[in-house]
C-alpha cells in the first residue's frame, strides 16, 4: 500500500461527466491528516504510519493520549488511525492531503456500516418468507437447523437471526471522480459503507490494477 | 448539507429560459452518431417537471407518425445545448398526464394570452 488518508462521510449526491453521463458519488472529506507516529522494523517489528485526523479541544483529550500527541508535537486529533505504507519517506508531524488521489485512480473504502439491529433471517440472510395464509403456520422463521441424529448439532456458521450492520465493511475498486484538494473533499463514483459524518479510511486499491 | 449544495450550485446551468407545463418547447440535443456528434431537435409539449436544483427533469411528448413519443431529459445536463419556448400553454394541472389518454385535436393546450 502506498497511499491512505481518513476522511469524513459528507453526503451523496449525483455529477455529470463532460460527455453528459449522470453519475452517483459520495462527497468525503479526506484530511488533512498528520502523521503522528511513524513505526518501524527496528523499534517495532514491522512498518506503519499512523494518521491522526479531525482536530479536537485539548479538554476533550484524556492524559494518556495527550502524552502521545505531545510527544510528537502534533495538534490533538479525534480519530487516530495505522496503515502499512511503504516506503520511507514519512516523517512525523508530516500532513497528508486529498491530493495524493487522481481523478480515474481506483480505491478502496472502508467504514462502519449502518447498524440494522438484532435482524431475522428475512432481512439478514435474504430467505424467503413462508405462506401468510392457508393454514400455513411457518412464517418467517429460520427453518430446519441440521440434519437429525447424525450431527445432531447444529453446524458452524448456520444463518440465524442477530446483530445486522454496524461492523467493519470494505468496498473495493471504486472510482475516484474529482478532487478538490482546496476544500480537502474527494468525490467517489457509488455509495461507500456506514452514515453521515461517519470516519472512513481511503486506501488504494488491492485489487488488479490496469 | 451546504457542501453538497455547493458542488451541485457548480453544475447548475443559468441561462435555461423560464418554461413552464404545457409550453411547447424544442430541445436541442446532442446524439452521438458513430464518431460523430450533432444536434437533434425534439420538439413537443412539456408534460411535467419533476424534482428540483441539479436533479430536475422535464418530459417532453410529441405525436410522430401517429406515435406518441415522450422523453425526459435533465435539465442541466451538458447534453443539452439549448431549449428554446416557441408557444406558452394555459393549463391548470402540474402534470399533464391526461394529454396520453387523448387523441387528434384534444391534444392541444390552449395558448395562454
Amino acid at each position: 500500500m502506498n497511499k491512505a488518508i481518513l476522511g469524513k462521510k459528507i453526503g451523496m449526491t449525483q455529477v455529470f461527466t463532460e460527455e453528459g453521463h449522470l453519475i452517483p458519488v459520495t462527497i468525503v472529506e479526506a484530511g488533512p491528516c498528520t502523521i503522528v507516529q511513524v513505526k518501524n522494523t527496528e523499534k517495532d517489528g514491522y512498518n506503519a504510519v499512523q494518521l491522526g485526523f479531525g482536530d479536537v479541544k485539548e479538554r476533550r483529550v484524556n492524559k494518556p493520549t495527550k502524552g502521545h500527541f505531545d510527544k510528537a508535537n502534533v495538534p490533538y486529533k479525534r480519530y487516530l488511525k495505522e496503515f502499512r505504507l511503504e516506503g520511507s519517506n514519512y516523517e512525523v508531524g508530516q500532513e497528508i492531503k486529498a491530493d495524493i488521489f487522481t481523478p480515474g485512480e481506483k480505491v478502496d473504502i472502508s467504514g462502519i456500516s449502518k447498524g440494522k439491529g438484532f435482524a431475522g433471517v428475512i432481512k439478514r440472510w435474504n430467505q424467503a418468507r413462508g405462506p401468510m395464509s392457508h393454514g400455513s403456520k411457518f412464517h418467517r422463521r429460520p427453518g430446519a437447523m441440521a440434519m437429525s441424529a447424525t450431527p445432531a448439532r447444529v453446524l458452524k456458521g448456520k444463518k440465524l437471526p442477530g446483530q445486522m450492520g454496524h461492523k467493519l465493511v470494505t468496498v473495493q475498486n471504486l472510482e475516484i471522480v474529482k478532487v478538490d484538494a482546496e476544500n480537502n473533499l474527494l468525490l467517489i463514483k457509488g455509495a461507500v459503507p456506514g452514515p453521515k459524518n461517519t470516519l472512513l479510511s481511503i486506501k488504494e486499491t488491492t485489487k488488479f490494477k490496469r | 448539507m451546504s457542501i453538497i449544495k455547493s458542488i451541485e450550485q457548480q453544475q447548475v446551468k443559468k441561462d435555461i429560459p423560464t418554461f413552464n407545463v404545457g409550453d411547447t418547447v424544442k430541445v436541442h440535443a446532442k446524439v452521438v452518431e458513430g464518431k460523430r456528434e450533432r444536434i437533434q431537435v425534439f420538439e413537443g409539449t412539456v408534460l411535467k417537471r419533476q424534482n428540483g436544483g441539479l436533479k430536475e427533469t422535464f418530459t417532453v411528448r410529441k405525436i410522430s407518425y401517429g406515435v406518441g413519443v415522450e422523453r425526459t431529459f435533465p435539465l442541466h445536463s451538458p447534453r443539452i445545448e439549448k431549449i428554446e419556448v416557441t408557444r406558452r400553454g394555459k393549463v391548470r394541472r402540474a402534470k399533464l398526464n391526461y394529454l396520453r389518454d387523448r387523441v387528434g385535436k384534444a391534444t392541444k393546450v390552449k395558448e395562454k394570452k
